[in-house]
């Protein structure tokens, strides 16, 4: 029996993969493809204080092998999220992770301050890195001193673990990331999605309403996987790898560089399948090269 | 909804950039309803990474047809597809034409612009069964973009049609067909599937003559059943106006929630 289990140590997981925030909506959307109690965790989509529009259409278009998004972080706000969905999900036996979001620190607080008054979620994701908001795409996890203060405050607050989810957009992740760290974080997702554009040529306009938005998919999985490996390097707390897993392999590439779980997102949209078959393909692969236990291979690559 | 990975092409037609394809998936077709739509994978690789939405064309036994224009990477792809060779699709999806809360027996119009037939052929049968009087106008820039014309006219719907360069029946917009004719076919409802600015045309009339019309939109999609909410429009719900996804509350809106939105192209 291979042991797929994965201890981050403020969590237990039943395997490495979770899914991306944003991909799998409120997780219920998924049920009719997928039974969910197969999953490491479940991460749902962004929640602000209040219900929140996004942003206008276009919010979608694909690119070479990956997909730019500027839904603007529409949803139904954590008044909804705590009496429509989480009693939903509620029965299923796997790690609910609630990605947290906000417009000023304030706000980010604010919103696990009621979460932690609800039962049935494991930890929250701190999604200091959407590139949708106001502020051009401006995000607390562009600074170290900006990263360090939402995370101090939030930590305070929240009487659950807390994973940083970090932007991509940045000169030198690290740096970020031990901020992070440095404020109490209990563990680090990498990353959000890359800053991007695509441009309608006959018209002259931008493809998206936004003007810019983010990419994911296969095409960010080798800069993502990079910074994952840096990051490991020089953190002590465990890492979510995040940014184009569509396959078993792509999960092990980001476990190998340093993570210690992973998340699937863009992949969702092509097979709701997905994280079922990359669950498959980890313990195959455990199988055929006499790996008892899936964490061993956490964190070894040989340079 | 299903996602059926293996699904069967038993059949296929193309005329140029139009494609029709039969695909076997029981559980697929056995739930399907006018207007809803299904979810393709046009290939095998990561490029183009996204299922197409595509327009669910009629079902009979199990078996469902599509029909779609080539209208970029990923339908150019799907149509290369052939006979024998197997499709991944999801559905079916959204919510269709609402049939239930329409009076009976009272003259129904159904609209199609170029690929926007697709879904009016499912309907039109569905509506005769009903023995509901049907009428379907059917119009195209030219002859090569109404190739279904036959397949209408060989189960005897009564069916006009139009090209915008007069190359096959009335010369000019499905729009002015429509209207020409409105004082001897003079329906309760209407439900229409093409270009934007030709629904926005419908909708008007029917807001002028008071009647009652469905439109069945198109939109990019990231996944077709309301993970990913990219497929938004504004949609008019009682006093509100908000976001709403046209995968899921739609593809097919009644006219007075739509808002329309200016399209240069015509057709």
């Amino acid at each position: 029996m291979i042991d797929l289990s994965i201890d981050l140590g403020f969590l237990k997981l039943k395997n490495p993969v979770l899914t991306a925030s944003g991909t799998f909506g409120y997780g219920v959307e998924f049920s009719p493809f997928l039974d969910l109690n197969k999953l490491g965790g479940v991460v749902v989509k962004g929640l602000y204080f209040n219900a929140r529009p996004g942003n206008p259409p276009p919010r979608l278009v694909e690119t070479a092998s990956g997909l730019i998004n500027a839904i603007g972080l529409q949803g139904i706000g954590v008044k909804r999220f705590s009496e429509e969905i989480l009693p939903q999900l509620k029965g299923y036996d796997t790690a609910l992770i609630v990605n947290v979001c906000g417009e000023d620190d304030e706000e980010y607080a604010a919103v696990v301050e009621y979460l932690d008054k609800q039962e049935g979620i494991a930890a929250y994701e701190l999604n200091i890195s959407c590139p949708n908001t106001k502020r051009e795409g401006r995000c607390p996890a562009l600074s170290p001193d900006t990263t360090y203060a939402v995370v101090r405050l939030v930590k305070k607050t929240s009487s659950r673990p807390v994973i940083t989810k970090l932007s991509p957009n940045v000169t030198d992740i690290v740096e970020i990331a031990l901020s992070a760290q440095e404020a109490g974080s209990d563990g680090l997702a990498l990353a959000n999605t890359f800053l991007a554009m695509a441009i309608d040529t006959d018209k002259q306009t931008p493809k998206l309403a936004n003007v810019f938005g983010g990419l994911s998919g296969p095409a960010i999985k080798p800069l993502t996987l990079r910074m994952v490996y840096q990051v490991a390097q020089r953190v002590h707390i465990p890492i979510v790898g995040i940014g184009g897993i569509v396959s078993g392999n792509d999960a092990l590439e980001y476990m190998i560089a340093g993570a210690s779980a992973i998340e699937v997102g863009t992949a969702n949209f092509v097979d709701p399948e997905s994280t079922e078959k990359i669950i498959r393909d980890l313990e195959v692969y455990c199988r055929k090269n006499g790996i008892e236990k899936i964490e061993q291979i956490i964190g070894s690559l040989k340079v | 909804m299903y996602k059926e990975p293996k699904a069967l092409i038993v059949h296929k037609k193309k005329w140029g950039e139009y494609c029709l394809f039969g695909i076997q998936t029981e559980k697929i077709a056995n739930l399907a309803q006018p207007g809803q739509f299904i979810m393709v994978r046009t290939n095998d690789s990561l490029h183009p990474l996204l299922r197409r939405p595509i327009s669910i064309h009629s079902v009979q036994d199990g078996t469902l047809e599509i029909y779609f224009q080539q209208a970029g990477t990923g339908t150019r792809l799907l149509s290369q597809k052939k006979e024998g060779e197997h499709l991944d699709i999801i559905g079916p999806l959204g919510k269709g034409f609402r049939l239930e809360s329409s009076p009976e027996r009272q003259n129904v119009a159904l609209i199609g612009g170029g690929r926007g037939i697709a879904p009016l052929y499912f309907l039109a049968r569905k509506l005769r069964d009903l023995l509901v009087p049907i009428r379907i106008y059917y119009g195209g820039k030219t002859i090569e973009d109404i190739p279904l014309r036959q397949k209408f006219e060989e189960e005897n719907f009564e069916i006009l049609l139009s090209t915008d360069d007069g190359s096959f029946g009335f010369k000019g917009i499905v729009t002015a067909l429509f209207q020409a004719s409105l004082q001897e076919f003079f329906p309760s409802r209407i439900f229409a599937c093409g270009p934007e600015a030709m629904m926005e045309k419908i909708a008007q009339i029917a807001r002028e003559k008071d009647i009652y019309a469905e439109f069945s939109l198109e939109a990019y999609m990231g996944c077709g059943f309301g993970a990913c909410w990219g497929c938004v429009r504004k949609i008019k719900n009682g006093t509100k106006e908000e976001w709403q996804k046209i995968c899921e509350e739609g593809p097919v809106f009644a006219g007075e929630q739509i808002i329309w939105q200016e399209e240069e192209e015509f057709l």
